[in-house]
């Protein structure tokens, strides 16, 4: 399983780290969303890979034996939240500089041929 | 002693005052001088009460902790040379306040003016008063500081900015140099105490780095004077007012270059290195000071001239070597300070009466102005050294020390005598300048304005300093020769040498000298007036010295070329180059942890491969990389493949046992493909042309950015790999787990974690999530989309043209019906969506759901009703206020945590407690849930403001369509940003 898990976050990051590389404003912000994927699924599997082992408790208290980390699920949590604030900013900084200087190119005006 | 505590006081009380200064109306001339000359005066007072305690060498001291780990304390301390410069600064500073009240026009800003200059007397009072050579060069610096604001007092001319960047840059490196030689000199000396350091004189002058020690310190001092090869910062400061000329760039500030020789005198002087650079310079700049103010225009700048000349003398004085060449050094620095500043006043009211400072214009001043044309004859006389005046007696010390002075070289010392008295000549011929050329010549043209007496007070502080001049002149002993005697005596010590403060000293070579001086001067003066007259245009000879020139020539390179080679080399406003770099760095140093560290995969074996799961990620890896390859021209494509990409990962969360991300992941994947969808259509089509190849350049480029993409791709699956098959070791994870019910009364710790052990963290995550939606409703306020998207969207442009084309439709009768059925169950769905909301809200604590994920929910049955009915429709029957939605739910959550401090506990501590209720049952009513509450609010609030505020833009723009200027405004606007690049 982890092998899959790590390949994925192989695959986002790639393509992310390519589109971001980009020099279209959109593909920029496309990537963005695909490397945040990547980085979450990263920094989840810190907390190694269990199923059927979720933390939330059946009794009073658990150990590490029978739940899996709550940790990584809490951080990655508030970075799908943030993810979400920066993507909508960036799609409205995006669409405000197309407006402006007449170009979707990252650097607001196109490159000399 | 039981007035030292007074010492801080005569520090503090200008600073003080500075600050009331600075804050009092622009108009309160008065006000100012009074608060100024009420300080100035405390200041003299105080100062002179501590006479008896200095006169017979004794010291007063103030102590204070300062940094007691480096062994360093406030000190102040006051002997007799101390008292001796606190008495003319503070002196000084009470006749040039007076005289500023007059001399500054009411159209001037004098609160400012006042604020520098009260703030320059204490900096100045701090360095004189210094027991430790830190403190000291931290008032050094000061000073200069004061000095640069007070230089560029007029900032509306370009030259008063000219001349205060110039003299800071010079006396503030000074300034760098010596603080590097005082940390030499305190380690030479085993400590930066001015006792300390004093007592180590013999240690200080043998040691190995008491050449660097006493370059860095001369470089601080000279350039403060103005020596000669630094002089030049001095003329380009008399753009200054003229009180702050007389103040700082004669009487006192300049001073501080010889003050601090005077000081270290004692343990630095005696050595041949000392003799050859600090004679040196001071010769030089008596020389070339004297001969420059002979060809002055400006009557300020042969005063700045003369003022290099005579600091050059007394650096020459102190170079000597000879303890009567330091008694006397110390009654020229008194004396100049006397005669100087009231040349400069005097000048001061020349231009002010006559509205000129052109010593070629100004003539005939003596029967307009007699009284302040008298006086300042009479202090020019006493620059040019005429017997019964205080320059005379000092003039003759001097060349008696330049006979009587012995250098390794006896050609030099020689030479020093015949130099002495051409500098006298050359000090007799601008002396006579002034007092032949402004006053005495007749005047044929017009000057322009007739210039009359200035007022009484504004004559007083001339007045007294010229009497000085005279009383000092004819009666030293009896005058000043006490508190000479004192001042020499705390500098020398045991040392000091016998000397005769005396008017007469019978026919000797120094009368001789002088008589020569003064006829020679005479003489010269009539030479030069025969052969050029006024005509002189700059220095003959030192002309084309371009020591200015010289220093704007290293400023430009440095600061414009210099900064610009930089800017060329290493920046570049282009994106694309620093994500790259960006990447490329965040890789290397993961990269360098790695090989330095080993990688140490596979100690845990893994789990086995679940083929639903391979399946997902097939189809997710490839959702991924299609998104990237479609992103240029199919954004759409490349959209719905990337929402494929992030149920993938949705998917991998639940089957990975985190309901919770999954939830949220699922929503934040609908919220954003929603958003991403409104922008679409403000996003013009891009359109590929077959025509067009990629360069061969081009073509490498991507190759590039495609093997970094692999390499790092490939990276983070390594190294997610080597993580994942490591055992976990002990975390906080298990502190959580154990506390989350006892501690938190949640199950669910993950948002136990959110709400309660890290509610901190939360709280400032929701304020981010507020100033974000603020920023892009902000932003989309004044939003002007590209002019190709201005017009409505093509398939509402066909569905329009059918409905003209039949006959029994109108026109947009096709768009109000558009997905008639879906939209009639997205409305009937808008309640069952919100109770879902309310239902994961509540269960948050205990189950997987919580504020987040609830906030989501209901932004999402919102923004469905947009949809379905159409922005007029939903806002006729429901008017969301999203900023008051997100202002309750901070204040909300704020108001949680700060009511554990009601309760004597800190900032967000939560309560548990399990209520009954009737029909929900029981419900965990922990304070946290009121904090998640906040949560959910401000969350609703945010997503609906930014996807609504998106939405509005399509009424927006079709309201200004109708009118034809938002396509010019719109192209305007690139205009305008186009011109901005």
């Amino acid at each position: 399983m982890e092998i899959i898990v790590a390949l994925s976050i192989g695959v986002l990051s790639a393509s992310g780290v390519w589109l971001l590389l980009r020099p279209r404003t959109f593909q920029v912000i496309i990537g963005l969303s695909l490397l945040s994927y990547a980085v979450n699924l990263f920094i989840f599997s810190m907390g190694r890979l269990r199923s059927g082992a979720a933390p939330v408790l059946s009794g009073a208290s658990g150990d590490l034996a029978q739940y899996t980390d709550p940790l990584p699920q809490a951080l990655v949590l508030t970075a799908i939240v943030i993810g979400f604030a920066t993507t909508a900013l960036f799609l409205v900084v995006l669409l405000a500089a197309r407006g402006l200087t007449g170009t979707d190119h990252v650097d607001g005006r196109e490159p000399k041929p | 002693m039981s007035n030292e505590p007074l010492l801080i006081l005569l520090i503090t009380l200008p600073f003080l005052s500075s600050l009331i200064a600075g804050f009092l109306p622009a108009n309160a001339r008065n006000a100012e001088a009074w608060l100024a000359g009420a300080v100035a005066l405390a200041g003299t007072v105080l100062v002179a009460t501590w006479y008896p305690d200095v006169a017979d060498g004794g010291v007063v001291r103030y102590r204070a902790e300062w940094l007691p780990q480096l062994g360093i304390e406030f000190s102040l301390r006051m002997d007799g040379f101390a008292w001796l410069f606190a008495g003319l600064v503070s002196g000084i500073g009470l006749l040039v306040v007076l005289y500023a009240r007059y001399y500054m026009s009411p159209e001037d800003p004098v609160p400012r003016f006042f604020s520098f200059l009260l703030a320059f007397m204490g900096a100045m009072l701090g360095l004189v008063l210094s027991g430790n050579l830190i403190q000291l060069v931290f008032f050094w610096e000061l000073t200069s500081l004061f000095s640069f604001l007070l230089i560029g007092y007029w900032h509306h001319n370009a030259q008063a900015r000219d001349g205060a960047r110039t003299s800071l840059i010079v006396t503030g490196s000074g300034g760098l140099c010596l603080f590097a030689g005082v940390l030499l000199l305190g380690h030479i000396a085993g400590g930066y105490d001015l006792d300390t350091v004093l007592a180590a004189g013999d240690a200080i002058r043998g040691h190995a780095l008491y050449l660097p020690t006493l370059v860095l310190i001369l470089l601080g001092a000279l350039s403060k004077s103005a020596q000669f090869p630094f002089h030049f910062w001095l003329p380009e400061a008399m753009a200054a007012p003229t009180p702050v000329s007389s103040y700082l760039h004669s009487a006192t500030m300049v001073k501080a270059g010889v003050f601090l020789l005077v000081r270290l005198w004692p343990v630095l002087a005696g050595t041949d290195a000392w003799l050859w650079m600090v004679a040196g310079a001071g010769l030089c700049s008596l020389l070339l000071g004297a001969y420059a103010a002979m060809f002055q225009q400006d009557l300020k700048g042969l005063l700045a001239y003369s003022t290099i000349s005579h600091l050059g003398l007394i650096t020459l004085l102190l170079g000597l070597n000879s303890h009567l060449g330091a008694v006397a050094a110390i009654f020229h620095i008194m004396n100049h300070a006397t005669f100087k500043a009231s040349l400069f006043m005097a000048a001061g009211i020349i231009d002010h009466e006559t509205g000129t400072r052109d010593l070629r214009r100004l003539r005939g001043l003596g029967k307009l102005m007699p009284i302040t044309a008298s006086l300042a004859m009479v202090a020019s006389a006493a620059m040019a050294g005429v017997p019964l005046l205080n320059g005379f007696l000092s003039k003759e010390m001097f060349f008696s020390e330049a006979l009587a002075a012995t250098t390794p070289i006896p050609a030099v010392g020689e030479f020093l005598t015949y130099a002495a008295t051409v500098a006298g000549v050359f000090s007799v011929v601008y002396s006579l300048r002034l007092i032949h050329g402004v006053f005495l010549r007749p005047a044929p043209e017009p000057l322009p304005r007739v210039p009359h007496e200035p007022p009484r007070w504004m004559r007083f502080p001339v007045e007294f300093l010229v009497l000085l001049c005279l009383v000092v002149g004819v009666l030293p002993g009896h005058t000043v020769g006490g508190l000479l005697e004192t001042a020499v005596f705390s500098v020398l010590g045991d040392a000091t040498p016998h000397y005769d403060l005396a008017l007469w000293h019978g026919f000797n070579l120094p009368l001789l000298m002088s008589v020569i001086a003064l006829l020679g001067g005479v003489a010269l003066y009539a030479l030069l007036r025969f052969l050029i007259g006024d005509a002189v245009k700059g220095t003959p000879l030192l002309r084309h010295v371009p020591a200015k020139r010289m220093f704007d020539a290293v400023l430009t390179a440095v600061t414009w070329r210099f900064a610009h080679f930089l800017e060329d080399l290493l920046g570049t406003r282009r994106l694309q180059p620093q994500l790259e770099l960006l990447v490329a760095v965040t890789f290397a140093v993961a990269a360098l942890v790695i090989y330095d560290r080993g990688l140490h995969a596979g100690w845990m074996g893994t789990s086995a491969i679940d083929p639903v799961l391979l399946l997902v990620w097939v189809a997710g890896g490839a959702c991924a990389v299609g998104a990237a390859h479609q992103a240029k021209f199919h954004r759409l494509v490349a959209l719905i493949l990337m929402g494929g990409a992030g149920l993938a990962t949705c998917i991998t969360y639940v089957w990975l046992s985190a309901p919770d991300l999954a939830l949220t992941q699922l929503l934040v994947e609908v919220v954003t493909t929603v958003l991403i969808l409104l922008g679409l259509r403000w996003l013009p089509k891009r359109i590929p042309e077959p025509e067009a190849r990629p360069t061969p350049l081009e073509r490498l480029r991507r190759l590039r950015d495609l093997a970094v993409a692999v390499v790092v791709g490939a990276g983070l699956s390594v190294l997610a790999y080597a993580v994942m098959t490591r055992p976990l070791p002990d975390t906080i994870a298990s502190f959580f787990l154990e506390q989350a019910y006892s501690g938190g009364g949640g199950k669910n710790v993950v948002n136990v974690i959110l709400v309660d052990f890290r509610g901190f963290d939360t709280l400032g995550e929701i304020t981010v999530l507020g100033v974000v939606g603020l920023t892009v409703y902000a932003l989309l306020r004044r939003f002007r989309p590209a002019p190709e998207s201005i017009e409505i969207p093509r398939q509402q442009r066909l569905q329009n043209a059918e409905d003209e084309a039949r006959g029994d439709r109108h026109k947009g009768d096709t768009v109000a019906d558009y997905l008639l059925v879906p939209s009639v169950l997205m409305r009937l769905l808008f309640p069952v969506i919100g109770i879902f909301a309310i239902y994961l809200f509540l269960r948050g604590h205990n189950e997987p759901g919580g504020g987040f994920v609830a906030g989501l929910v209901l932004a999402v049955a919102i923004i469905l009703q947009y949809m379905a009915g159409g922005t007029r429709w939903v806002e006729t029957r429901l008017r969301i206020r999203a900023v008051r939605w997100m202002g309750l739910g901070l204040l909300c959550a704020v108001l949680t945590g700060a009511g554990a401090w009601l309760l004597g506990y800190p900032f967000l501590t939560s309560h548990t407690r399990y209520v009954e209720l009737p029909l929900l049952g029981k419900l965990p009513l922990a304070s946290a849930t009121l904090f998640d509450l906040g949560v959910f609010l401000l969350v609703v609030g945010v997503t609906a403001l930014v996807l609504l505020a998106l939405a509005h833009q399509s009424i927006r723009s079709r309201l200004a369509r109708g009118s034809a200027d938002a396509t010019a405004d719109s192209a305007k606007a690139v205009l305008d940003a186009i011109k901005e690049d």
